[in-house]
């Protein structure tokens, strides 16, 4: 264990599975105090069970980011158990595939909703704190595919290249306040959510990664440690981008 | 001082940092006090905390000074 991110408070969404996880036991591993949040109760028991098991200091909530009066029960929760977040990671995420053709409106807004509007909703309920102490670190894990675009994602890929563009506005917003604010844009990762995609679609997506495999959750939690620390305090507005080479920005 | 004047002074002093013998009722938060965009938006939220009410931006766009604040304080919260 480091204490690089000793006495931060780190609130991780979506953090019950998946390269979530990863960041949550990534940044307990560097010293800050983490809070995963899960949609279920069930899974923030499990994010409970993980962080204790790693004697990583913090708890699971249960909470739908699409909520805003659950946004600002769970930050009054944390403030009063641990003080304000210094550290929010947008990871919560869905994907609704489908081609634009069969695509339903309901489909098109759940994305939206859970994967930018959440970003919107999280990172202004966190930052009059960071605004009052001078600092603080917001970081949305974004996607190769906001990037790269990606047939049957046309959802996913606008909520996702949606994040690169508040990141840029809100960190010319906040900077002068010592806030910086990036995104990490994972490639093909390793996950539940990749898991579901057709073999096919799996060996041809390989064929353009010039590394040749599926990149690993810690290799994302690691960039994500990294933007968080001290180290990376002249970043900002950035994507960086974690793909095995499949796209440079 | 009234109270609220008071209030509203030690709001402006605690927000933008200023001195309190700088914060005068006619002086104005960018000009005077050296405030930004972000520091005045800053300002009205914390006024709207202290006062517990809510500022429309229209509103809120028009509050460039001390006593401004003041008055519109005076005018909506009574």
């Amino acid at each position: 264990m480091s204490n690089i991110l000793e006495g931060q408070i780190a609130l991780v969404t979506g953090a019950s599975r998946g390269i979530g996880a990863a960041i949550a036991q990534e940044l307990g591993k560097q010293g800050a105090t983490v809070i995963g949040t899960a949609t279920t109760s069930g899974g923030a028991e499990n994010i409970n069970t993980s962080l204790k098991a790693a004697n990583i200091k913090g708890l699971g909530l249960a909470l739908d980011v699409n909520d805003g009066a659950q946004i600002e029960a769970v930050l009054a929760e944390i403030a009063s158990k641990f003080g304000d977040v210094t550290i929010l990671v947008n990871n919560a995420g869905i994907t609704r595939d489908t081609l634009l053709m069969r695509m339903k409106a309901e489909d098109w807004d759940a994305v939206i909703s859970t994967n930018l509007t959440s970003v919107f909703r999280m990172s202004q309920a966190v930052l009059r704190p960071m605004m009052k102490a001078r600092t603080g670190r917001i970081i949305s894990i974004s996607s190769v595919v906001g990037h790269m675009g990606n047939a049957g994602q046309t959802n996913y890929a606008a909520a996702k290249a949606g994040m690169a563009g508040f990141t840029k506005s809100l960190a010319a917003e906040v900077g002068s306040r010592n806030i910086t604010v990036n995104c990490v844009a994972p490639g093909f990762i390793d996950t539940d959510m990749t898991v579901e995609l057709p073999a096919a679609i799996k060996t041809k997506m390989l064929e353009n990664v010039p590394l040749g495999r599926l990149g690993n959750v810690n290799e994302i939690a690691a960039t994500v440690a990294f933007l968080a620390s001290p180290s990376a305090a002249y970043i900002t507005g950035e994507t960086i981008h974690v793909n095995g080479g499949m796209y440079s920005a | 001082m009234s109270d609220i004047e008071q209030r509203v002074k030690k709001i402006v002093v605690e927000q933008l940092g200023a001195n309190e013998a700088d914060v005068k009722n006619a002086s104005s938060f960018v000009d005077d006090l050296g405030a930004d965009s972000l520091d005045t938006v800053e300002l009205v939220m914390a006024l709207e905390e202290e006062f517990d009410c809510e500022i429309p931006d229209e509103e809120a766009e028009k509050i460039t000074t001390v006593q401004l604040a003041i008055d519109y304080i005076n005018t909506n919260l009574k």
